[in-house]
């Protein structure tokens, strides 16, 4: 067997591609369904309903999804210039870090002002983090995926002591959360009775405006000319370094904003278990996209799906929610596989 | 006479493209069959089948009578069938023996046969004159002594059919010309050799039968004495080609100058010392070597990749005191790359996108950050047709182009802006024998506007044939320049070799003929 490169993938491929590997995932964690001895459509039945079943369902899906199509897209900016930043979930943290500093009565203005000041000091706080690694890789070719891989744990433990110190609200009984963010700083919600917050719009703005960078800018170009083959690019006299810095700028800076929505939107505090991986989970959805910034948005729809319908699942039947990370973890797999396929055939011989 | 190969009505499809059309051969013992074609004529398809690479959709192949199976590389080499590929494949940190025997020892035999391997591979290069040191290691070797590493790995094999893929692009003259005796050598102990190149003069010196293959056809067959230069050249692309000569012309002021340049080497590459050139307007300067003596080094600095570490760089007039890619262009120069693939083009962008990617912050193709789609396509297509770079639209995929038309790409975003100097270095690199007549004459074309070019190249042939001086590189030394109309091949080759061509040369292995890639 051998692989062959396909001068051309038909469109029609290249599309479906992504749904038939989706549709494998599924046929594949069937099987673990079947050995809890449930039944695979019922199982699958109750997922669905639960993500997108009832209003409740779909807003608590649409919720979830608000951190991931911004943690995803700081996987999709990075990873188009082959800046590996594996380090989304501490980027989160210091814009909520960020957001939770000023936003806690530091500052005293009305909430026009103050919600922008609080996003753009998120973006920065995750934006700084990844200049680090960003540096150390161009001028010392330190692998950022090491670096920003063990920023993430450093950056918990120095949240985990501010929150355990200096940053913990002496209202708070003992527990180890900050105090909470001021009426003025908080999202407005944008479905009733729901924990929907405007958090989901501007998540939806920022993939709308990375498209548009990725598609028009100088910026854009730069980014997958680096990516694509900087030594092409560097030839072709496009700043390398430059590009990579900029690039984790804009990569941290989403994952950032991430952090900061989800202390002023939907927690109103910073507690250590604020976020259950999206900084992680952000790669799976960047990777289940292709990269691709609108497609970020549609698979965090569908992630966030799975998560919010396996819990939903787990409470009405005997299934634990983790197959929701089977789940997700093999359709990555089949898509990456899937693109594999798109690109290249399959030949005996 | 028996044919040791035979292969039958060979077809091979890759999609619409028929790479091999029907194509039959024979190779009887003793017998150095040349392989002539262009790029894309289907050569290397067919070598890949014969090896086991590829599977043909039709036809068969037969070593001795009795028929390979088709798709395996291990029954090719069982069978006797050696391959010398272009690029070598051979481990650099290995000893000579190593690289030898590699592959040929059982992983689960504790113990090596080094002794026998070792008395085995001495016999075997003093038989065939490829004299090596086994322990020496790879890595410290000539590229002329890789290459007998690579046939002796052949031999070792008992190969008894040698395919020798464009053996001599990375020679000097004078290792050719020892190469070609190793196959005379190697052919009166009854070796076959398919010789595969483009380089008529090679394949007029050493083989005994011509098959040309055109777009996946044999389409011309003949004993090697009947044939000549020009009825080979026009077989092989199907049409009269005549590569464009330069006409004398009286040099201008000094585009570019270099002055005591020295720079220290990089992770494994060479160090430049002390090199002084100039080149002025209206005139090409040649600089010949043997690949890995610098030229990479003197490209980078011109290209403003780099910055000598002691010397100045001038160009137009203006020392270069913080050079990048994108002053260098700014000022004036046009720069064709060696690489085409890894530093020319980013394969998976579109045409359009190469078009302008040194363009990038410059009007009309940017403003204010936003890139102007249509002034790009704008540009685009009226470079596709100025420079006849044949393809789908200026969506395509660059990695699709074939080598001369993305050649052409390359040299309409370089040669378009009007560069008061153009780099070319390896500019015909891998190109057919149209697409070298084209390349050659946008180059003598610049040189007429009023251009210097600064010509970087391994092929005699083709720097004889375009400069006006000669210069060259050996070890990062770069020599006073010559007048291109009275140097010989014979000098140039010793000089690439290291030696002052005005010292005795009794010691050194010279070839009466002036050198076969000339």
């Amino acid at each position: 067997m051998r692989l062959e490169l396909r001068e051309a993938p038909p469109i029609w491929l290249a599309g479906l591609a992504p749904v038939l590997a989706v549709g494998a995932a599924l046929l594949l964690c069937a099987g673990l369904i079947v050995w809890t001895g449930e039944s695979v459509l019922e199982a699958y039945a109750l997922l669905v309903k639960g993500a997108v079943g009832s209003r409740f369902a779909l807003a608590e899906t649409l919720t979830r999804a608000t951190p991931l199509i911004l943690t995803g897209l700081a996987a999709a900016v990075a990873f188009r210039a082959k800046l590996w930043n594996i380090g989304g979930e501490g980027q989160l943290y210091m814009g909520a870090l960020a957001a939770t500093w000023l936003g806690t009565g530091a500052l005293d203005l009305p909430p026009l002002l103050l919600i922008p000041v609080l996003l753009i000091a998120g973006a920065l706080a995750g934006g700084s983090v990844l200049i680090v690694p960003a540096l150390i890789k161009n001028k010392l070719k330190v692998d950022e995926v090491v670096t920003t891989l063990l920023l993430n744990f450093i950056i918990l433990l120095f949240v985990n002591y501010l929150l355990e110190g200096p940053l913990k609200d002496p209202m708070s009984l003992g527990w180890p959360q900050a105090a909470p963010i001021v009426d003025e700083g908080l999202l407005p919600k944008i479905l009733e009775k729901s924990r929907l917050h405007l958090g989901l719009i501007i998540a939806l703005l920022a993939a709308l405006a990375i498209w548009l960078v990725m598609r028009f800018t100088v910026w854009g170009f730069e980014i997958k000319a680096v990516g694509l083959n900087a030594r092409g690019a560097a030839f072709a006299g496009i700043n390398v370094n430059a590009t990579i810095i900029r690039t984790a700028l804009i990569s941290g800076g989403l994952a950032g904003i991430a952090g900061v929505g989800e202390v002023i939107g939907l927690k109103g505090y910073l507690t250590l278990d604020l976020s259950p991986g999206f900084g992680y989970t952000g790669i799976a959805v960047a990777m289940l996209a292709q990269l691709h910034p609108i497609g970020v948005v549609v698979s965090a729809f569908f992630l966030a799906g799975i998560y919010v319908g396996a819990d939903s699942m787990g409470r009405a039947v005997n299934i634990p929610t983790y197959l929701a990370d089977v789940l997700v973890a093999s359709s990555v797999l089949c898509v990456l596989v899937s693109v594999m396929l798109v690109r290249f055939r399959i030949r005996r011989g | 006479m028996s044919a040791v190969l035979r292969l039958e009505k060979i077809t091979k499809r890759f999609g619409s493209l028929v790479a091999n059309d029907g194509v039959s051969l024979s190779l009887a013992r003793g017998e150095v069959l040349a392989l002539l074609g262009e790029n894309g004529a289907g050569k290397t398809t067919l070598m890949n089948i014969l090896f086991g690479h590829y599977v043909a959709d039709e036809g068969h192949v037969e070593v001795e009578g009795k028929a390979l199976p088709p798709g395996a590389p291990h029954a090719a080499i069982a069978a006797g069938i050696g391959m010398v590929h272009q690029h070598f494949t051979l481990a650099d940190n290995l000893t000579v023996l190593d690289n030898v025997v590699l592959g040929t020892e059982s992983l689960w035999r504790p113990w090596q046969g080094r002794a026998a391997a070792r008395s085995r591979l001495t016999s075997m290069s003093s038989e065939f004159g490829l004299t090596l040191d086994p322990d020496a290691l790879v890595g410290d070797l000539s590229v002329g002594e890789r290459q007998r590493v690579e046939i002796l790995k052949a031999l070792y094999r008992d190969a008894r059919i040698l395919i020798m893929d464009e053996p001599t692009a990375v020679l000097t003259p004078q290792e050719a010309e020892s190469l070609f005796d190793t196959l005379r050598k190697l052919v009166e102990r009854g070796l076959s050799i398919i010789f595969i190149s483009h380089k008529l003069n090679e394949i007029l010196a050493i083989s005994d039968r011509v098959m040309v293959l055109r777009r996946g056809k044999i389409v011309h067959e003949m004993p090697t004495e009947s044939a000549d230069r020009h009825i080979l050249a026009e077989a092989m692309v199907g049409r009269a080609v005549t590569r464009p000569k330069a006409d004398p012309m009286e040099p201008g002021r000094p585009v570019l100058s270099m002055k005591d340049i020295s720079l220290r080497p990089s992770a494994g590459g060479v160090a430049l010392v002390n090199v002084n050139l100039e080149v002025r307007a209206h005139e090409v300067v040649g600089i010949a070597g043997v690949s890995g003596n610098g030229q990479v080094q003197l490209a980078e600095l011109i290209s403003g990749l780099s910055r000598p570490d002691s010397g100045t760089l001038t160009l137009f007039g203006e020392t270069l005191e913080q050079p990048s890619p994108a002053k260098v262009v700014g000022l004036g120069v046009g720069r064709i790359p060696e690489d085409r693939h890894a530093e020319g083009v980013i394969g998976e962008m579109s045409i359009w996108e190469n078009m302008i990617s040194e363009d990038l912050r410059a009007r009309p193709i940017s403003n204010r950050g936003l890139i102007d789609h249509g002034a790009a396509r704008a540009r685009t297509e009226d470079q596709i047709a100025r420079f006849d770079v044949r393809c789908p639209g200026p969506n395509a995929e660059t990695r699709l182009l074939s080598g001369g038309n993305m050649q052409k790409l390359i040299l309409a975003r370089a040669l378009s802006r009007e560069p008061g100097l153009v780099l070319a270095n390896q500019p015909a690199r891998g190109l057919d024998e149209g697409a070298i007549a084209y390349v050659h004459g946008q180059l003598l074309a610049a040189r007429e506007r009023g251009a210097g070019v600064l010509l970087i190249t391994e092929d005699l042939e083709e720097l004889l044939a375009l400069s006006d001086r000669v210069a060259v590189i050996y070890h990062g030394r770069l020599s006073a320049s010559l007048d291109a109309k009275t140097v010989t091949p014979r000098e140039l080759g010793l000089m690439m070799a290291g030696h002052d061509p005005n010292e005795d040369t009794s010691g050194t292995q010279g070839s009466e003929n002036g050198g076969a890639a000339a």
